[in-house]
């Protein structure tokens, strides 16, 4: 079964590196949203370094949120969907594979961007590892939970804004943790409760969400 | 044992449920009306003037049971959605739905009577307080939860879709609520707080019982009513 579910990681994987434009572009919507806070804001060094966490984990969230349309559409449109429901691999399993590859196209790069983006909001370098880290535990628990309201709007009239009402309110404690844990650092005190919480997050996620994802699959497709 | 098990279900086909419902749910109105009034008269007429607060802080009566109830109903809601999955009946699936948009409106006059009440007694309509928040958030997931049933044609996966929904919703609840109330302390913006309250006279505590009461003789008369329009739309 491990094979199946690599081969399906490997394949989504592909699919999306030769169809490099998907990749590009909710990485390119992290970098400009995080440029306009300063225009409209204002370019005052002390105010930006107040509220860069937030900035960029708020972006980060709307850039992972922008990129979950894609997660099942083009394998619904092709009927790929439908044979992986009835095919002999767990669909839990299957939704946990496709989340992963989703998450390392869309969001491991901003993963990785995010000191550059820190660059510009002039965070002190000790805080890049916090906010690093803190991306890297929140964004999967931001693909995994996205997911199930992928899966549940497959193939509805106006299912981008839609998702987004669904997705949002849920993200709300991954946004509060990830962007607390920088602010704490910021203050001179330890992020690592924060960080802790978002771990723990994501080891929640990671078990419950691929079931839900599993059944919105059904409920989607019967 | 079967015959029980019968009698559980027998009101679970929409064709029994119907005239159940149509029969049940003016006496619920009545009740509703008479606890209202009761409560109102407690409310306006009974209970003490508050000696910090003056008289504003009577919209007690609507804003605390309002909260009660957008809390309570989602709950509601998404137990009838976690039965409407495990026995794929169809009524279940019509209760949810028709529960949302009550739901809903409390939430809304729940924060739309804090905003009034927080004015006079805090001097500001909105605070970043963890209760607030959370029941923002829980207002958007009312909303989310009523969007995602109108964009899907199809009836039964309207309901199945919106009890997924539901389901996770409510496991996140919690999680919300203390996210929110960690962030709160941390943040430290709003200075005033909930929890200082002063123990309350009895007959304002009957007052808002009696609110509640009427509340939830509401909710369920309305959601009767609305679930019959359920059933004929689906015909």
């Amino acid at each position: 079964m491990l094979d199946v579910l690599l081969g399906l990681v490997r394949r989504d994987l592909l699919l999306a590196l030769r169809n490099k434009s998907d990749v590009g572009t909710a990485l390119l919507f992290f970098v400009i949203v995080t440029s306009l806070f300063p225009l409209g804001i204002g370019a005052e060094p002390g105010l930006l370094r107040a509220i860069a966490p937030g900035v960029i984990w708020v972006a980060a969230l709307l850039s992972s949120m922008l990129s979950l349309g894609r997660l099942f559409a083009a394998d619904h449109a092709d009927g790929t969907l439908e044979q992986m429901v009835l095919g002999a691999a767990p669909l839990g399993a299957v939704a946990a594979a496709k989340t992963l590859a989703h998450w390392l196209v869309s969001g491991l790069p901003l993963v990785l961007i995010a000191p550059l983006i820190a660059l510009q909001y002039d965070l002190p370098l000790s805080l890049y590892g916090v906010l690093v880290l803190s991306l890297l535990l929140g964004t999967p628990t931001l693909s995994l939970i996205g997911a199930i309201g992928a899966a549940l709007t497959l193939g509805l009239r106006g299912g981008g804004v839609l998702l987004s009402l669904l997705v949002l309110p849920l993200y709300v404690p991954v946004l509060i943790m990830g962007a607390g844990g920088v602010e704490m650092a910021a203050a001179g005190m330890s992020g690592q409760g924060h960080l802790l919480l978002l771990a723990a997050m994501l080891v929640g996620a990671a078990a419950f969400a691929p079931w839900a994802i599993a059944a919105a699959l059904r409920i989607s497709l019967e | 044992m079967t015959a029980r098990s019968a009698n559980w279900f027998w009101y679970a086909s929409p064709q029994t449920f119907y005239p159940l419902a149509g029969a049940a749910a003016p006496w619920f109105g009545i009740a509703a009306a008479l606890l209202a009034a009761a409560g109102l008269y407690v409310g306006f007429f009974v209970a003490p003037t508050d000696a910090q607060q003056g008289e504003a802080y009577r919209i007690i009566f609507i804003h605390v049971p309002a909260a009660w109830m957008s809390m309570f109903i989602y709950l509601v809601m998404a137990l009838w959605a976690a039965l409407g999955l495990a026995f794929n009946t169809r009524l279940s699936g019509m209760m949810a739905t028709a529960l949302a948009p009550t739901g809903a409106l409390f939430t809304f006059l729940a924060l739309w009577t804090g905003s009034l009440w927080g004015k006079p007694t805090w001097g500001t309509y909105w605070v970043w307080d963890a209760r607030l928040t959370s029941e923002l958030i829980l207002l958007f997931l009312y909303l989310g939860f009523m969007a995602l049933q109108a964009a899907i044609d199809d009836p039964r996966r309207a309901d199945r879709a919106g009890a997924l929904l539901a389901i996770v919703g409510v496991v996140n609840i919690p999680i919300i609520y203390f996210s929110v109330k960690w962030w709160n302390t941390l943040h430290q913006g709003a200075s005033v707080s909930l929890k200082s309250a002063p123990s309350m006279a009895a007959s304002m505590f009957t007052g808002m019982i009696l609110m509640a009461l009427a509340f939830w003789m509401y909710s369920i008369a309305v959601a009767l009513v609305r679930v019959r329009c359920i059933i004929r739309e689906r015909g």
